[in-house]
């Protein structure tokens, strides 16, 4: 029902913006739609590298729906975080991923599931991609038994099967990426490791010490710096002397990529895991993003930027925006349509706020559990001499 | 910025704490788990807003010259701010101080002195304590940020391996006694694994380096300005919590506390209690409930200074009470308690009426929803100090 009246809504209101006017009922048989495009992207800048990805990518209607539906799930499951987090039902920090969705996505359409992903604390969009639903993930937030983590880890501690997580070290999880590319090419199963950090963690010694490791072995690992211009209030110009991230590597070839693109974060990955695969060793991969919230909920995010900036990069490059104007002037989905997928998230979304608010604690036993692994329970010593509890791990 | 929303909700039902964490917590630990989880729903929300302390603020000082009614960040600043004043040498640094930091203790200092003697280093705690030894030891005075305690493990190799060894190693040709880094630390409500730890028994073990950790805006002032001028490398913890909840009248010129010595904030004669920071504000309540609710008269001292700490006042206080309660929010294996219990034992042990009791936190990582079941509340001291008269 609401569907039909959407139709004669829009058919009154005569949207001039889409092509072919048999858009009344016939709006709906999918034989009208394009089944896939070809789209230019932007190039991307390399370093120690000969050719580059490609600078057309192909978007299969399926695949555009796809990536529509997954970032607006991120999209609105942020924002719905946002407001749980005023509400006081969120606490502790929550670092916030809106703005830089295309990263994710388009990341995770150029892998495969059975590839590693490790990133820093702005985990919850990764989260999503790698498996992760968004009930696990809101219940996670609020410290619930039925979220990702058991309610143990919270908004930079989520887990699912091949995502290491969620780190809330500046710059501690680029080694460990590492080392899981090692795992991998030991194995040989032909998988990589997909390492991400932030602008503000280029600068930690550690990760100089991993592109060391990881070149001089060969690792197939993929580092991702995600610069989204600003290392919590600090950005990139006044923190490195050198903001071509992509060229920090130095003796690991590098490219710079536009984030806010998700066909071409995609084909970048593509690019990027094929040169993993075939034995090359490491490779280093800058995503040029930005994130509209501040740095966590505790930061509004203006203080060391203007609103207009950050009005501006929403209207100009909104990645949702960019991908949905891709779409529709191909004629290759129906502005219904894709209505009718942000009703059908937002309504995910609120289910999944319902079940983060109501879903019971953690049990106390949980405050012990897992600290080692054990056979036999572990007495836990605290507070007073007398009272040990058990660690059942 | 960053942390003053953060700082202001946590605030807003700071002090007057309820017997509402009393209501759960009452029978404590052998009955806390044995709790269906279930009660866990409605007043938790508001206990989880309340903190688990009251701030008692010290006397106004009158010999140190005009006061200012300030909160801890401001009397860090106005420490600092009389030391950029009287020493052309001193610089600040760390993440975010330029614009006065996520705590907001450096407001101010960057537009007063300029930008070559408070800026901002990128992220990088193991560079920036690292510059900050190498600053220290050509002479400038350099006071060093790291922005959360939790933090301070890249730096641990350079001021233990660098900073605590330098003059001993080079036979006091060169020292970095200049060096100071500041960190808050502690428990706030809300931090979890990574915004709550309290580090300081990873580096009681280091010979060579003092660690200070104040009670509140008087004590940190002169707390700080002593261990800046102090010839040795210092580490001072600021407990996190007490940033905005902590407010007293702090004397507006320099003044200096002295460092290894513990402060007798109340007499008594029947227990010893020793803690510091946070702590110290849980303990006196605790003292108040205890002569109360048990007749027990505390003895409470504020240790102060972790490293080197005064072993003298508190010898001599269990010499006369007879008993030792210690308490810190760090978990109980190997926490500084340990290091305490053990040199009490050796120097008074024939004066010991009944074991030293030892209230800290649980041998976990700190938890992330069960934070209140995880600190050393008042009600698991108390019930400490009950055990130990009853012995």
């Amino acid at each position: 029902m609401r569907k039909m009246l959407t139709i004669i809504s829009n058919v009154l209101r005569g949207s001039a913006s889409r092509n072919g006017a048999r858009v009344v009922v016939s709006a709906r048989t999918y034989a009208d739609f394009t089944p896939q495009a070809t789209f230019d992207i932007k190039k991307c800048d390399l370093h120690k590298l000969e050719d580059g990805p490609p600078l057309q990518a192909m978007l299969t209607r399926e695949e555009g729906l796809q990536y529509y539906r997954t970032m607006q799930t991120m999209r609105r499951m942020e924002l719905k975080a946002d407001q749980l987090y005023k509400q006081k039902i969120i606490r502790g920090f929550c670092h916030l991923y809106d703005g830089q969705e295309a990263c994710a996505v388009g990341i995770e359409a150029g892998i495969n599931l059975s590839d590693h992903l490790i990133t820093a604390y702005r985990a919850h969009g990764y989260t999503l991609t790698r498996g992760g639903t968004v009930r696990e993930i809101m219940a996670e937030l609020t410290g619930r038994r039925g979220g990702i983590a058991k309610g143990k880890g919270g908004s930079m501690h989520m887990y699912t099967k091949h995502f290491y997580g969620g780190n809330g070290i500046v710059g501690a999880q680029v080694p460990l990426g590492a080392g899981v590319a090692l795992a991998c090419k030991y194995l040989g199963k032909n998988e990589l490791c997909v390492c991400l950090y932030g602008d503000g963690a280029a600068n930690q010694g550690q990760i100089f010490e991993t592109y060391n490791m990881a070149s001089l072995w060969k690792l197939p690992c993929i580092f991702i710096c995600e610069n989204n211009k600003y290392g919590m209030g600090t950005s990139v110009e006044r923190a490195a002397a050198s903001t071509d991230y992509y060229k920090r590597g130095d003796f690991i070839p590098g490219l710079r990529v536009d984030g806010m693109d998700v066909l071409c974060v995609r084909e970048a990955t593509k690019f990027a895991a094929e040169h993993c695969r075939s034995g090359k060793g490491p490779i280093l991969m800058e995503l040029q993003t930005y994130r509209y919230h501040g740095h966590s909920m505790s930061d509004p995010g203006i203080s060391y930027r203007t609103r207009e900036e950050i009005q501006e990069v929403r209207s100009k490059s909104d990645p949702i925006s960019m991908l949905k104007d891709r779409m529709l002037s191909n004629n290759m989905a129906s502005v219904e349509e894709l209505k009718e997928i942000d009703v059908e998230v937002r309504k995910e979304i609120e289910d999944a706020a319902q079940f983060a608010t109501t879903d019971p604690e953690p049990p106390l036993d949980d405050l012990c559990n897992h600290i080692f692994y054990n056979d036999p329970p572990l007495e836990v010593r605290g507070t007073n001499p007398w009272t040990k509890l058990k660690s059942v791990s | 910025m960053a942390a003053t929303r953060l700082f202001l909700r946590t605030s807003n039902v700071k002090s007057s704490l309820t017997g509402l964490t009393g209501g759960v917590h009452g029978s404590l630990g052998l009955t806390l788990h044995k709790l269906s989880p279930d009660c866990t729903a409605r007043p938790k929300t508001q206990r989880r807003h309340a903190a688990h302390f009251t701030y008692h603020p010290d006397p106004v000082p009158t010999q140190y010259g005009p006061t200012q009614k300030m909160n801890l960040f401001q009397s860090v600043t106005s420490a600092l701010d009389n030391m950029l004043a009287s020493d052309p040498t001193a610089v600040i640094f760390g993440e975010d101080v330029a614009f006065g930091g996520v705590f907001r203790c450096t407001v101010g200092l960057r537009d007063k002195y300029g930008k070559d003697r408070v800026f901002n280093t990128p992220l990088c705690e193991q560079g920036i304590v690292g510059f900050g030894i190498g600053a220290a030891a050509a002479g400038a005075t350099a006071i060093a940020e790291i922005q959360f305690a939790d933090y301070i493990y890249p730096a641990f190799d350079q001021i233990v391996n660098e900073a605590a060894k330098y003059r001993y190693r080079s036979g006091n040709m060169y020292d970095c006694g200049k060096l100071t880094i500041r960190s808050p630390w502690g428990c706030v409500g809300h931090g979890s694994l990574y915004h709550s730890q309290s580090p300081e028994a990873f580096f009681a073990h280091c010979p060579g380096i003092k660690i200070v950790v104040p009670r509140g805006p008087v004590q940190a002032k002169g707390l700080l300005l002593s261990c800046i001028t102090d010839q040795n490398p210092c580490i001072f913890f600021e407990p996190k919590i007490l940033y905005r909840a902590a407010v007293e009248q702090v004397p507006t010129e320099a003044y200096q506390i002295p460092l290894s010595q513990a402060e007798v904030l109340q007499e008594g004669s029947d227990l010893t209690m020793v803690t510091w920071g946070t702590q110290v504000h849980v303990l006196r309540e605790v003292a108040a409930m205890a002569q109360e609710k048990l007749g027990v008269s505390c003895e409470l001292i504020d240790l102060r200074t972790i490293l080197p700490w005064d072993i003298e006042t508190v010898c001599k206080s269990v010499v006369k009470t007879g008993r030792l309660l210690i308490s810190h929010e760090a978990p109980v294996t190997g926490g500084f308690a340990a290091e305490i219990s053990t040199t009490v034992q050796e120097e008074c042990f024939l004066n010991l009426e009944a074991p030293i009791s030892r209230v800290c936190g649980y041998d976990t990582p700190f938890p992330h929803i069960f934070e209140p079941f995880y600190i050393p509340d008042k009600w698991k001291c108390l019930e400490a100090v009950k055990r130990m008269i009853n012995y």
